[in-house]
């Protein structure tokens, strides 16, 4: 099951794109209640927008954001059967994607 | 002398009365109080809490389930749920309807066992039969598991039963007293705040009416940041009348989850949900 889940919505003359993202987004700061040891900061570092190849949108996230990250964008045009691929990067290394269609 | 003490056990059956009643009268008697106080909603608004007087906050919380965080709970919880046991059996053998939904007639007066069963305790007993270790109460995977058998559950209405039996009474009363007693520094009663005084504001909060407060656990709540049992909910109220709370699955919260379930019977289950 990919972490990523892409809903895409066609508007007058633009499309809006939405992701829930399942990650932990672990800031390093918390302690594990039972073990008292310190969790590992684990954290989405980068996250990447395409548009049919593209890139049309980079972040660059740190550990301020909460776990489960829900990101909304809006995009300029975006015909149906356009491919969207979003994809992110953490800190440990780990990396997903996922692509959609327009509807 | 004689007229007097009649007098008293006139009085006394009078001051019991309201306690012992049966469950139906019960349940017509508080979903008509709140048809009354709130006649502009229908059967199925309760089911949307406090998100049924506020207009505003039902504006940002429709907003959220367009896309609902929730969703990442009911993948992995029928991840958990189609993947076998060691023995090659499933929790679909359990459970052979849950396709149709289940989660409205939980939780149950078990005979067998003389106690009331909720949904997490239902996957753990399936658990055990095929040699798996139960969960804990408010472990991430039962969660999960609650979560998309709620979501299969959706619109069906609650469908709980208290049967005549003395126990299944006796469990109801239970938890209709629990519901019903001042506790704690603050000395409320659930009932001072969700029957009593339902719809109106505290400090900044609305009071969630008592009718459909079961209906859409598990829930994602904001202030976790992810999807709780209704169980850890009470732990909640508890902390803010200053009480003493049970654990999650003790038995007064099964039986205080079996009233409550019971009064909102016939309103659709609509877990899981969003709340503030």
């Amino acid at each position: 099951m990919s972490s990523i889940k892409i809903r895409t919505k066609r508007q007058a003359d633009s499309t809006q794109i939405r992701t829930l993202i399942a990650h932990p987004m672990e800031t390093g700061l918390n302690t594990d209640s039972k073990t008292k040891k310190t969790i590992a900061a684990h954290f989405i570092q980068q996250l990447t927008v395409r548009h049919n190849d593209i890139i049309i949108v980079t972040t660059d996230l740190a550990s301020g954001i909460s776990r489960n990250p829900y990101f909304s964008f809006e995009m300029k045009g975006g015909e149906p059967g356009d491919k969207i691929t979003i994809q992110w990067t953490d800190n440990q290394g780990n990396s997903d994607s996922q692509d959609t269609l327009i509807q | 002398m004689k007229q007097l003490r009649y007098g008293l056990l006139f009085l006394s059956s009078l001051m019991i009365a309201p306690i012992a009643s049966a469950p139906l009268d019960d349940l017509n008697a508080l979903q008509q109080h709140f048809f009354t106080q709130f006649p502009t909603l229908s059967r199925q608004d309760f089911a949307n809490g406090v998100y049924a007087l506020d207009s505003d906050a039902k504006q940002s919380w429709l907003a959220i389930e367009q896309f609902p965080p929730y969703e990442i709970a009911i993948d992995l919880g029928k991840q958990l749920f189609t993947h076998p046991f060691s023995n090659g059996l499933h929790y679909g053998d359990c459970f052979p309807d849950y396709q149709q939904g289940i989660s409205q007639h939980y939780p149950y007066w078990d005979l067998k066992t003389q106690t009331v069963i909720t949904l997490s305790q239902a996957i753990n007993r399936c658990r055990q039969q095929n040699q798996a270790p139960p969960l804990p109460p408010t472990s991430r995977a039962l969660i999960n598991l609650t979560a998309y058998l709620t979501f299969l559950s959706r619109d069906k209405p609650i469908a709980i039963t208290v049967p005549p039996e003395p126990g299944a009474r006796a469990a109801y009363q239970h938890g209709k007293k629990y519901y019903h007693q001042r506790r704690g520094q603050l000395n409320f009663s659930c009932a001072s705040c969700h029957v009593q005084n339902a719809g109106k504001r505290l400090r900044t909060e609305t009071l969630s009416p008592l009718l459909g407060q079961t209906s859409n656990w598990p829930t994602y709540r904001l202030k976790w940041g992810r999807v709780g049992t209704l169980h850890q909910r009470f732990i909640g109220c508890h902390q803010q009348i200053k009480a003493q709370a049970a654990a999650p699955q003790s038995e007064i919260f099964r039986n205080l989850e079996y009233y409550m379930s019971y009064i909102s019977n016939g309103l659709p289950v609509n877990g899981p949900s969003i709340r503030k």
